[in-house]
């Protein structure tokens, strides 16, 4: 970021801020591309919020681009102005591109892309193994020199045990987050939506949560018995929040995160075929979509994520089977979460903290707060804002986006990174 | 010789029959009616009707069905309509975007009806919103739905009992699989039909037991008192140890023969889509008795019923297909 111009005053803000539990009226000051303290307006620019809501830039713990392998569905370029649109500064991209990202120049590459390309805060996520293959251990620590904000293997978990044992034990000497997607390879094969009576009943092969629940207790253990600090990656089913459960009063080091849609869709949305429902994990019962709302409320799922994941025209427009996984979801990660404010489920503090305090807590940054000395990337709000959501408009390169048509509320009407305005939504 | 004249149907209410869902018990009804009607058509000399003069159906195969792809064709020929057999081995076109792009190449030819058989589920969902002015039937889909194979497995129940409704039916073997096996529950269970469903978990759905049928693992108590024994073609490489240990072991378990349909109620009959497996889910002794077996039945039902709902589709007037029928594109 450059040198950080003019301080700016937000005055007549709704302050909400998970980090500090504050949601009350109030001004927030910028200065030199962080929070400052209160002090004289002198020159600075002052914006009226008018009583919308300001808080700290959204941190999304699950981003895919195209860039590099693929720009046809996303650049990283293209990535940061949906994200900007959706109040989303800070976006960790998966490292599961061409080439795949798994050695420290390729990790600095992408830093310096994200630089170059977006004033979004690109933070790349290093593949825990060569290739993503599961086999040989990557250079996890030059990777983490490197400036690699966790490790992961991709769309799907470290097949053989032992690597990955190996995985989260290594990673534990430097403190490092090792995300798992936690879904069995084998029962994985060929399924396509959540394995239930829909599913069956539209001959699709389903993939029941047992495959994402083996996978999660698996790791869990593995993280007991090496110390590691593991990251469950979009869960989804009732099952695995027993077993998060039980882990975290065992005092095992795990955490997780849910996709958004997730937490506002259900496996009916699949309904006649529609592609654009067809997610990894699948969508699953109203039940699970509930229970993994509560574990929000209840701060048990401590992130929240886009999961975005672009997809053109071309590999969604298929038959069901043959159709990509996968959401452009930067845009409505903010509108969609804030039904389940509106909706009266989650009251907004605690459904902010797991885009904001969350992330940055498990991550180890200084953004996600609006606290004094934090970096100053913060959005404003209308949290109200009534719209009919229309993929057409979007920015993101790929629209599919399961809310195509869905009345949403939420408008982002700025958005600041370092203290410097990036987006507005005029 | 003198066309016969045909009582006029009511205007058929669905743009296209993708799955027996599209279709309420009405409507079902009048289907078989109709099919009642054309029958003799397809047994006498005469078999031409000029229903659907100067209509163009295309029968678009993606999967091999001679016995499928005919039955549409001599429907389609039957009624007066010209038919176009384009069968796409999905060995020679790229999966998938092929389908759209089909869809494209279709359109500017300007068919009335298009008969379609896929690999994937919903593949005939999807062409239905591709299509323009076009009425789709689905002759199967993937592991979804074949609706005129229900459509002809009850208008032979009918011809033979002179009712669906009240008879115990049971589906026995491959219904994970099958396709038949799902129009069929929706179907019969519509009319009226006590539906049973036999066969190894391993070869039943997930929650399988919310269909509304009954669900046996034990072919004899699944059988018991049925008035219909309904065989589904098993895949033999479904049977190599992924989904059943052996060919012989579900032969022993679940393949139909003379002892366990002994147990069946008096005066029994078995029908099967075709094409068999002999001596993996029946036996050729009852297969080919002629006092128990519907399978020739159900071939020359299957035309009849395919008149009747090409004439259902090409009488639909509204305009849930863009142009209409006949519109051309």
């Amino acid at each position: 970021m450059t040198q950080a111009s003019r301080p700016t005053l937000f005055v007549n803000a709704r302050i909400v801020d998970p980090a500090s539990g504050r949601d009350e009226p109030g001004e927030l000051f910028v200065a030199g591309g962080r929070i400052a303290p209160p002090g004289p307006a002198g020159d600075a620019l002052v914006v009226d919020c008018e009583g919308q809501a300001l808080l700290p830039g959204l941190i999304d713990m699950r981003v895919s681009t195209g860039e590099p392998g693929s720009e046809h569905r996303e650049t990283i370029r293209s990535a940061g102005n949906a994200a900007m649109r959706g109040g989303i500064t800070s976006i960790v991209l998966q490292p599961d591109t061409s080439p795949v990202i798994d050695d420290a120049a390729l990790v600095t590459y992408v830093r310096q892309r994200g630089l170059d390309q977006t004033r979004v805060r690109v933070l790349p996520a290093g593949a825990c193994t060569r290739g993503l293959k599961g086999r040989e251990m990557a250079e996890l620590g030059l990777m983490d020199e490197a400036g690699a904000i966790l490790f992961t293997n991709g769309a799907a978990p470290v097949r053989d045990t032992r690597v990955m044992q190996r995985i989260l034990s290594y990673a534990s000497a430097f403190g490092a987050l090792v995300a798992s997607r936690p879904e069995d390879p084998a029962l994985a094969e060929g399924a396509v939506m959540h394995a239930g009576e829909l599913a069956s009943r539209l001959g699709l092969a389903g993939l029941p949560a047992a495959a994402e629940t083996i996978i999660a207790e698996r790791d869990i253990e593995l993280a007991a018995l090496t110390g590691g600090r593991l990251l469950l990656d979009m869960v989804s089913a009732e099952p695995t929040l027993e077993r998060l459960e039980r882990a975290r009063a065992r005092g095992i080091e795990v955490s997780a995160s849910v996709s958004v849609h997730h937490l506002t869709l259900n496996e009916t949305d699949v309904g006649d075929y529609r592609t654009f429902a067809k997610l990894s994990p699948p969508l699953r019962r109203e039940q699970d979509r509930l229970a993994l709302v509560d574990a929000v409320r209840s701060g048990l799922i401590e992130a929240v994520v886009s999961g975005h994941d672009p997809r053109p025209a071309e590999e969604k427009r298929l038959p069901f089977d043959e159709a990509a996984f996968g959401a452009s979801a930067l845009e409505t990660l903010l509108p969609a979460l804030l039904n389940l404010y509106h909706n009266g489920s989650v009251e907004l503090i605690d459904l902010i903290r797991p885009v904001t305090s969350g992330p940055a807590q498990l991550l180890g940054l200084e953004t996600g707060t609006l606290a004094q000395g934090a970096p100053a990337d913060v959005i404003l709000v209308d949290l109200g804002w009534p719209f009919r959501f229309d993929a057409a408009t979007m920015v993101s390169k790929s629209r599919n986006s399961p809310y195509d048509g869905h009345r949403l509320q939420g408008r982002v009407l700025g958005t600041w990174v370092g203290g410097e305005r990036v987006y507005s939504a005029d | 010789m003198t066309e016969p004249v045909l009582p006029p149907r009511q205007p058929f209410t669905r743009p296209h029959l993708l799955q027996i869902g599209d279709l309420n018990r009405l409507e079902a009804l009048e289907l078989l009616d109709r099919a009642r009607l054309f029958l003799p058509f397809t047994q006498g000399r005469d078999k031409k009707l000029s229903v659907l003069k100067g209509r163009t159906l295309i029968n678009l195969f993606f999967e091999n069905s001679t016995r499928t792809q005919a039955s549409f064709e001599l429907a389609g020929k039957r009624m007066g309509a010209d038919v176009v057999n384009m069968s796409v081995k999905s060995s020679s076109v790229a999966k998938g975007e092929t389908l759209l792009d089909t869809a494209a190449t279709l359109n500017a030819m300007g068919p009335d009806l298009l008969v379609i058989r896929h690999g994937a589920s919903g593949a005939a969902q999807l062409l239905a919103r591709k299509m323009v002015g076009c009425a789709v039937i689905n002759a199967g889909d993937g592991k979804h739905e074949h609706p005129t194979q229900a459509l002809l497995d009850a208008f032979t129940m009918l011809r033979t009992f002179g009712r669906v409704e009240g008879l115990t039916v049971a589906v026995c073997g491959d219904v994970l699989h099958s396709r038949v096996a799902r129009s069929n529950v929706a179907l019969l269970s519509m009319l009226g039909a006590r539906v049973r469903l036999v066969g190894p978990p391993t070869l039943m759905p997930t929650d399988v037991g919310r269909w509304g049928a009954d669900v046996f693992h034990d072919m004899r108590r699944g059988i018991a008192g049925a008035d219909v024994v309904m065989m589904l073609r098993l895949q033999l490489e479904r049977m190599d140890g992924g989904f059943v240990p052996s060919a012989r072991e579900f032969f022993r378990f679940y393949g139909l023969d003379r002892e366990k349909l002994a147990l069946a109620a008096p005066g029994v009959r078995v029908m099967h889509p075709g094409p068999m497996n002999r001596g993996v889910e029946i036996d050729s002794d009852v297969a080919d008795d002629e006092r128990v077996s519907l399978i020739a039945d159900q071939v020359e039902s299957g035309v009849a019923v395919r008149m009747a709902v090409l004439e259902a589709l090409a009488s639909y007037g509204g305009n849930g297909r863009a142009g209409g029928a006949g519109d051309p594109a």
